[in-house]
């Protein structure tokens, strides 16, 4: 298989420049998650602004495509509602587990489409998809936490 | 051309026919993750077959001749290990569906029998296989007692400086792995066995990585308890094995029960029979173990000193190409001494999946990541490393194969 289709430039470009990383207040939930086969690890922070997210942040360690992913995450989320940034995670997801068949639309995905090249290498699914879940979980627990309004 | 006194690597690689193959891109297939499974010969798979095609039936139970053929093969294999591994008695073999299924029975029989307790303690290494480390830790919590173990020098050697406080009078069981599957360090256990025995302590010996590329003699080690697993061998998957001594074994209750593994059984209660069937409920895996007397029989013929000699070898030529390469660190023994051939690397600025991502693109296959042994990992502060680990058919043109992958992985990320 082409590595190229890997590790397309948005991706490189990302990973050596991670947008918003580093932990940050305030946040009304923090998760750790972890790819066990790998070892690749996210804490991931969620501040919600009323239904906004108004901001996520993270401290990752693991491989370039799930670095690049959180940072291509935080791009996309953040100024979102938590509906809108519901529906960016399912494209997302979507094209990741598409097998290289789900054309990606760049209008919601942004720089996410770099990743359509990932779902080709089954192995590296789960490290885009790392600080995707990670968020799905932190916003769950920020939407029921009590001490958001 | 590769050069090993005792066989020609040249000519046993067409024993495995996977070796010839090229992958994805046209590479030819440069395979170098044999400490994670290893290839295997053309003789072993003919036995399966063999079994399988003309010789199958169950074990022990069936009295028609396909059943004694299919015994003899399953204890054959028995006979094979047992003289493999220097086993005074045959019925101290036991197969088990893998090495971590061996270390699982051995601590879950010693606690049934309350070898351990609140107050005792258990003794392992900062440098196991998460096999040799978590039955530990459920025996722990299940008894009270309390789980100990050897640091790990900046070397990668066994810490031994508090050897004798370490191993005391409250120490009940010493858990060692005998070649680090990560690290690749070779542990001095004979300074563990005797200091454990002092003290009146079991030993087990994970010895996965130790049995497939040194020859090893169970009765001269001195250990109570050494697993170890076929797949890594050249035999098959599913099948592994604990040896134990027999006086030991045959004092312990059973692990598993079912078919196979009683003297006889009413409803109210069963009687158990001897080592080694006893820890063997169940069919056990019959055409693995007909596979794995294959791969004894593969491993005697080139000898266990030579292929011991071509590891040897193969990992002094890759430590020294391997440290040629900037921006390299080995992690682990970096001289060719009391080592086996795993070598565990980092590369700055490269994250280890994609260093093994790049490889694969150039046909070379290693492992990354943690290896199974995250706490050895942190001990020299690293979430993962990418590891190359070589066998009897690796040659040096496999290795500068992979340190050209490497470079080609360098540019690729521009970090060179």
């Amino acid at each position: 298989m082409d590595v190229d289709a890997l590790y397309q430039e948005i991706i490189l470009d990302h990973y050596k420049n991670p947008h918003g990383a580093g932990l940050r207040e305030p946040h009304e939930a923090e998760v750790h998650h972890v790819n066990p086969t790998c070892g690749d690890e996210i804490t991931l922070r969620v501040h919600l602004d009323g239904d906004t997210v108004a901001d996520v942040s993270y401290d990752a360690e693991g491989c370039s495509i799930s670095q690049a992913s959180a940072s291509v995450l935080y791009d996309l989320l953040v100024g979102k509602s938590v509906p809108q940034g519901l529906a960016v995670l399912d494209a997302f997801s979507e094209v990741m587990h598409g097998r290289g068949q789900v054309e990606p639309d760049e209008e919601v995905l942004e720089d996410g489409i770099a990743f359509a090249g990932v779902a080709q290498f089954p192995a590296r699914v789960k490290c885009a998809l790392l600080s995707w879940m990670a968020w799905k979980d932190a916003v769950s627990q920020a939407v029921s936490d009590p001490k958001e309004q | 051309m590769t050069r090993t006194q005792g066989y020609d690597v040249e000519a046993i690689r067409k024993d495995f026919p996977v070796l010839a193959r090229s992958v994805a891109g046209g590479h030819p297939l440069v395979y170098l993750d044999s400490a994670n499974t290893s290839q295997k010969p053309r003789q072993v798979v003919e036995a399966i077959e063999r079994h399988y095609l003309e010789h199958n039936a169950n074990v022990a139970r069936a009295m028609h001749q396909l059943g004694a053929e299919a015994t003899a093969a399953f204890e054959g294999g028995r006979d094979k290990i047992a003289q493999f591994i220097g086993a005074p008695s045959r019925d101290e073999v036991i197969f088990t569906k893998n090495a971590s299924e061996a270390l699982n029975l051995v601590a879950r029989v010693l606690g049934d029998v309350g070898t351990v307790g609140p107050g005792d303690e258990i003794v392992i290494s900062q440098m196991e296989h998460h096999s040799n480390i978590v039955p530990w830790q459920l025996l722990a919590e299940r008894t009270g007692a309390t789980l100990r173990w050897f640091g790990v020098t900046d070397e990668g050697r066994l810490d031994l400086d508090d050897l004798d406080t370490l191993v005391n009078e409250r120490t009940k069981i010493v858990s060692l792995t005998w070649v680090s599957n990560m690290l690749g360090t070779i542990n001095p256990l004979d300074v563990v066995i005797a200091r454990a025995h002092q003290v009146g302590a079991l030993v087990a010996v994970d010895a996965s990585q130790a049995v497939p590329q040194i020859p090893v003699d169970v009765a001269s080690l001195g250990a109570d308890f050494v697993a170890f697993t076929g797949h890594k061998m050249v035999g098959p998957t599913g099948i592994g094995v604990l040896w134990g001594r027999y006086d030991l074994l045959a004092s312990l209750p059973p692990f598993l029960g079912g078919g196979e593994m009683i003297e006889t059984v009413t409803m109210e209660r069963s009687t158990f029979a001897a080592p080694p069937h006893r820890f063997e409920a169940g069919t056990p895996p019959i055409a693995q173990a007909a596979g794995l007397g294959a791969a004894v029989d593969y491993l005697t013929a080139l000898g266990m000193e030579n292929v011991a000699a071509h590891e040897q070898a193969i990992t002094a030529h890759a430590l020294e190409r391997l440290q040629e390469i900037d921006g390299l660190t080995i992690v682990g023994p970096r001289e060719p001494v009391d080592r086996g051939g795993a070598i565990s690397f980092a590369l700055d600025g490269v994250h280890p999946h994609d260093v093994a991502q790049l490889l694969d693109s150039r046909g070379v296959a290693v492992r990354a990541g943690h290896h199974c042994a995250k706490p050895a990992h942190r001990r020299f502060g690293v979430q993962s490393t990418t590891r190359a680990s070589f066998y009897l058919y690796t040659t040096e043109a496999e290795i500068d194969a992979l340190v050209e992958a490497i470079r080609h992985t360098q540019r690729y990320f521009k970090v060179s």
